[in-house]
């Protein structure tokens, strides 16, 4: 009888190039609530994505309750009894959750109307005996994101799981459901499961850790008792040197009113009213922090103000003209920068070269064309000139993007927006993905916006980022503004109520705009 | 979200079953360089290799018939003058598929736009019989144009407006216009003269275009590959030739950049459809000098496979569609060793078919297993 | 009354070829593979009858012959989309491409012959007194049957069993399906033959009893029309029972009309099916316009497991 549920030595795991895990120890305590830190890129999620069987090593062994295993596909993983809950949830969005939870049975061939209500009771029972609530019978994407999350952890106790791997848990939950799921976590651990949570989130190991093992660059740095250490020593561990914490914003007097936004009414896709009348200013030197859980209507606010959706109803001014049914390419014009979501998805195009990604947004330009003729020469020189300025890492000017490093990647994008000089830019979620270096990079040049006189809107799911960059945070829930708080007043656990929708601030949201 | 979404080679092992019998893996690297010749080189020989086994059990000998559609095609000033009529529709209707291609827009309706342009120049013959004769070339052609243009837009629409799958569309579409062809040469417009020959009476000089030197081409070709060097130019150097460069990356991001991707959608489906239309006005006043029953051999599936092999590189369209129309006249001479001239449609099928699995094949590579024995 | 009746048997017979191809089509669409090469796969079916039955003038191994060949070339754009992830859309077309002109070279040489073949008809003589059913049903042959009795056996398959969930997982979200112990590629080699060889039936039946003479692209774009009432079934094997009767029954309306000798010419009667097609799909598209899609969501997609994402 061994005391440890997982071994894993001497793992290394390389793409191409790029080690991803190198020489890795990791071993996990039966019956302990395991923290694998480590910032973006370290290599947490390939070591777990190789104890669920997404990955296979290249080299080294892994023991699962001292016997050696191979482990080559998730259902081998599964076997030994290892369940994953995803950071971006592996359910089937069409299905129900129980069908979900269901869907790796291969018994009971034959499915009709009695073996399903036989299978919801006993799935009820099953998830109650954890407190574990949500709809049954809805398709997945209806359901929030932290109910969703529930079904992933029933799904995997479901399927027999003893250890439980949680990859970065809480980055989509509001701070109420995040401490929601750390009592389920003890609640299982008192049932005897064994559990792993990646994270880089320092806190959240000191509330529900036993035992921390941090990783860097894909290498293993340390392994912890909880006792044992601090925040800041864990914070250097991860990094490397010491976390600039809490830096501070210079103070800048507001400038003018650049965007003035009243009853803003929008319609999202399935015509579901996604901004149910919501009012904010933006003045020059002001960062606006939009704090909030994904799917509340942040996409809907960046798009409309962007002009890829129309709104139904509202005002909005920019520098005291009114818009109406804008297009996208006249709010360019007009001097709206905007940092999309998803980079690769919306800002770039993975199989084009530097230059052509430059030129999105000023390509319309006398100085990039000339007669309707891309002007090679002087665009390639211009090209050039950006990438330097930015520190953009790449090979030469016409290697697809798609080859570049995430952080990269985020400093093209920014250093196409920036160059326009913009009045306002949009950016949603601009350090997603990125490791410490780069998200200090993209802080840095929102500060820089800040200081040369535009306005910023930043929408983050990162509450620790709205917090320390914005001069005013909006809270948004439901398509609709909770409250607004200055940057002195923030305050975590205030945010979080208003974020998960328990509380409304009454406070006038804006001020009377002066229309005419 | 894994945090580097951007590393390269992402290697992907497809076989995991076959390790200790067979110590090698293929691996599949989707950013794999090939390079851009050897592949559609490579694909059709393969393709003339599997049909070869098919003339084999056909109980024929592959070697003459390949040799005998070599000769038809290429043996003779004759066979290439053919070679090259039949190269001329082909690569104006690839240049007009490719371009629809390039943003991801499926035209498969060549075929019926092709019939339409065809139809449109034959109506200015038909219903403006007493026009001034040098008249008559330029509207016949800017008529073929837009008839084929229109039917184009016709698949546009239902495709931006109301969200219809255009494969569909242009297809059925295709057959429409087949239809309407076939009423056309067979009722109002059939040469009264023509003892029940369905199609039209034949045209008057002035409605012909001049050919090239004592052979049947004709100044079709001039047009095509004009039409080539103008789209190559626009493609490479223009404003426009970026947008839909972009649109064809990447149309999420290209209507952040405020590109209207519905606009484009409209406009490139009525320059394919003109294209294949031009095709089509350049046949019936070039090749068969009236409108007829069965006036495209299927030119605009063809093209297809012409795009395709070109990598929908319009300036290598010039060298595939000159090999496709080697295949179709080799196919018509295979005719007098008693196969059918289909026999250059199965061909086809079977290049495009190794030509993109060879495309998918070249990116994986052999590797020695590693770890985990 | 007898017109109805005489429609309803003519759009049976019509629609019978058409459901078996949008029955096929729906099993490859639901594991998120498209296949263009119903075309093509269906005049295969077609040559491959003709000739065996030729041959052998055996309807049972002409039944196994045509789902024979039609398998084959379901493997190969399995082959070609699963292990080699190619564009589907290009190999569908290069299929149908390859299938229109394989069929006509083994066709040659039995152009224009009819074929000598009786199918059994099921009778149900205790149909008879129902007025209208009675008529229509009570003498079916048994591929009729087979086509009705395929589509119910399929709905089942795919709302009430385990396999059917993990059909829809598949098509709908590969890697959960993948992690959940669910064999993707699996899944998609075996539904993407069973759904060509579905295809292949169609051209089978189309030539054993719609019209036992084989011409040369004698399917006239219905493995096409069938692609696009995929999307008006919305999926559902019944649904498609019902389209497929439908656009049989328009087809065959366009041949009444042509017996009644209305003043239309011909020639626009027959375009009555394809401008059909385009005119539903337009009305699909536009009254669900404000609905989320309810294609599989991986249609078209390849899935690479070790794919970062």
């Amino acid at each position: 009888m061994t005391t440890y549920a997982v071994e894993m030595q001497g793992i290394v795991k390389t793409f191409g190039e790029v080690v991803a895990c190198n020489h890795v120890n990791f071993s996990v305590k039966k019956g302990e609530i395991h923290a694998l830190l480590g910032e973006n890129g370290a290599g947490k999620s390939t070591i777990m994505s190789m104890l669920s069987g997404i990955y296979k090593a290249d080299s080294g062994s892994i023991s699962i309750h001292g016997h050696t295993s191979r482990i080559r596909s998730p259902k081998e993983s599964m076997e030994l009894g290892i369940g994953m809950v995803h950071q971006n949830f592996r359910l089937v969005p069409t299905l129900t959750a129980i069908e979900n939870i269901i869907l790796g049975e291969k018994k009971d061939v034959w499915r009709g109307a009695s073996w399903r209500a036989r299978k919801e009771e006993e799935i009820a029972i099953f998830a109650n005996n954890y407190g574990l609530i949500f709809p049954m019978n809805v398709p997945i994407w209806h359901l929030s994101v932290g109910e969703q999350q529930r079904v992933e952890i029933v799904k995997t106790l479901y399927r027999g799981a003893d250890i439980i791997i949680f990859d970065e848990p809480t980055s989509v939950l509001t701070p109420g459901e995040a401490d929601q799921l750390f009592e389920t976590m003890k609640e299982l651990k008192r049932n005897g499961k064994t559990m792993i949570i990646t994270t880089h989130k320092l806190k959240e190991v000191m509330t529900v850790a036993d035992e921390i093992s941090v990783m860097r660059k894909g290498e293993m740095i340390a392994h912890i008792k909880r006792e044992d250490t601090t925040m800041q020593e864990l914070a250097q561990l991860m990094v490397g040197r010491d976390l600039s914490q809490g830096f501070e914003l210079p103070s800048i007097e507001n400038g003018k009113r650049i965007l003035i936004v009243e009853d803003l009414l929008v319609k999202g896709e399935q015509g579901m009213t996604a901004l149910n009348k919501i009012g904010f200013t933006i003045h020059e030197h002001e960062i606006v922090g939009v704090a909030g859980v994904a799917g509340n209507g942040q996409k809907e606010l960046a798009e409309a103000l962007t002009g890829l959706i129309h709104w139904q109803d509202g005002t909005v001014i920019l520098n005291k003209e009114l818009l109406s049914k804008p297009s996208v390419q006249s709010l360019i014009d007009k001097g709206i920068a905007h940092i999309p979501e998803n980079r690769m998805k919306s800002g770039l195009a993975g199989d084009l070269g530097i230059v052509d990604n430059l030129l999105f947004k000023t390509y319309r330009n006398k100085e990039r064309t000339k007669f309707s003729l891309l002007q090679k020469k002087k665009n390639q020189k211009w090209a050039k000139e950006l990438i330097e300025k930015f520190d953009v890492r790449t090979p030469d000017l016409h290697s697809p993007v798609k080859q570049l490093s995430g952080g990269n990647q985020q400093k093209l994008l920014f250093a196409r927006e920036i160059d326009q000089e913009p009045k306002l830019i949009i950016a949603l979620h601009p350090t997603q993905g990125l490791d410490v270096g780069a998200t200090e990079a993209v802080h840095n040049m929102l500060i820089k916006l800040r200081a040369t006189g535009s306005g910023v809107l930043l929408i983050s799911e990162d509450l620790d980022e709205v917090m320390q960059l914005s001069d005013k945070i909006l809270v948004i829930y439901n398509g609709q503004i909770q409250g607004v708080l200055s940057r002195d007043a923030a305050d975590k656990d205030e945010i979080g109520q208003l974020m998960a929708g328990l509380e409304v601030r009454k406070e006038p949201i804006y001020e009377s705009a002066n229309l005419h | 979200m894994s945090q580097r979404t951007s590393i390269e080679q992402a290697t992907v092992e497809i076989k995991t079953s076959n390790k200790g019998v067979f110590p090698y893996r293929f691996e599949y690297n989707p950013h794999k360089k090939t390079n851009s010749f050897i592949v559609p080189i490579v694909s059709t020989i393969v393709a003339l290799i599997l049909c070869a086994i098919f003339i084999v059990i056909n109980g024929m000998n592959p070697l003459t018939v390949y040799g005998k559609m070599v000769q038809g095609a290429f043996g003779s000033s004759f066979g290439i003058s053919e070679t090259l009529l039949k190269a001329t529709p082909l690569l104006l209707c690839a240049l007009g598929v490719g371009i629809a291609y390039r943003i991801s827009i499926w035209n498969i309706g060549a075929e019926g736009q092709f019939i339409l342009g065809a139809i449109g120049a034959t109506a200015v013959t038909i219903f403006l019989p007493n026009l001034p004769g040098p008249l008559y070339i330029p509207l016949m052609v800017v008529a073929g144009i837009i008839f084929g243009g229109l039917w184009g837009l016709f698949t546009a629409i239902p495709r931006t407006y109301f969200r219809v799958n255009e494969l569909i569309t242009s297809l059925m579409l295709n057959y429409v216009a087949l239809l309407l062809l076939d009423y056309l040469v067979f009722e109002p417009w059939r040469d009264p003269e023509g003892f029940n020959f369905p199609g039209t009476p034949l045209f008057t000089p002035f409605q012909m275009l001049a050919t090239i030197g004592g052979t049947r081409l004709n100044q079709g070709l001039i047009i095509a590959v004009v039409a080539v060097s103008v789209f190559t130019f626009l493609l490479a150097k223009t404003k426009w030739g970026y947008e839909l460069r972009l649109l064809g990356a990447n149309p999420t991001a290209a209507a952040y950049s405020g590109i209207k991707v519905n606009k484009h959608i409209l406009l490139v489906m009525m320059i394919s459809g003109g294209l294949a239309g031009l095709a089509g006005s350049i046949e019936v006043s070039g090749v068969a000098h009236r409108l007829m029953y069965g006036i495209s051999p299927g030119y605009g599936y063809t093209a297809i496979i012409v795009a395709w092999l070109a990598k929908l590189n319009p300036f290598a369209m010039i060298f595939t569609s000159i090999f496709i129309g080697g295949l179709i006249v080799g196919g018509y001479s295979v005719q007098t060793i008693g196969l059918p001239s289909s026999m250059s449609l199965m061909l086809q099928g079977a290049i495009l078919l190794c030509l993109i699995a060879g495309e998918m094949l070249s990116k994986f590579r052999l590797r020695k297993a590693t770890g985990e024995e | 009354m007898d017109t109805a009746i005489i429609l309803m048997s003519a759009a049976i017979s019509a629609g019978t070829p058409l459901l078996f191809a949008v029955l096929g089509g729906i099993l490859n669409e639901k594991v998120g593979v498209i296949n263009l090469g119903t075309e093509g796969i269906m005049l295969i079916g077609a040559v491959t009858s003709c000739i065996v039955f030729l041959q052998t003038e055996n309807l049972f191994l002409t039944f196994l012959a045509a789902l024979l060949a039609s398998a084959g070339l379901g493997l190969i754009h399995a082959f070609v989309c699963i292990s080699l992830r190619a564009n589907q859309i290009v190999s569908g077309l290069a299929i149908t491409l390859f299938g229109t002109g394989f069929s006509a070279y083994l066709g040659k040489s039995v152009a224009g012959s009819a074929l000598p073949v009786s199918v059994p008809k099921i009778e149900l003589s205790w149909l008879e007194p129902i007025p209208f059913i009675g008529r229509v049903f009570g003498n079916l042959d048994i591929f009729s049957w087979l086509c009705i009795f395929v589509a119910i056996v399929m709905y089942f398959y795919m709302y009430k069993t385990s396999w059917g969930l993990h059909l829809k997982a598949v098509g709908d979200s590969p890697s959960t399906s993948d992690v959940m112990g669910v064999s993707v590629d699996g899944y998609r080699y075996f539904h993407v033959i069973l759904g060509s060889m579905l295809m292949g039936l169609s051209g089978f039946y189309l030539i054993m009893v719609y019209s036992p003479n084989w011409i040369e692209g004698m399917t006239a774009g219905r493995g096409w029309i069938a692609i696009a009432l995929i999307i008006f079934a919305r999926w559902n094997p019944l649904y498609a029972l019902a389209c497929a009767y439908f656009f049989g029954g328009l087809d065959a309306l366009g041949f009444r009309f042509q017996l009644l000798e209305v003043a239309i010419p011909s020639y626009f009667l027959k375009m009555i099916p394809y401008i059909a097609t385009i005119i539903v799909l337009m009305f699909v598209g536009w009254k669900n316009r404000h609905k989320p899609p309810i294609e599989p969501k991986a249609l078209g997609v390849p899935y690479f497991r070790e794919q970062r994402f």
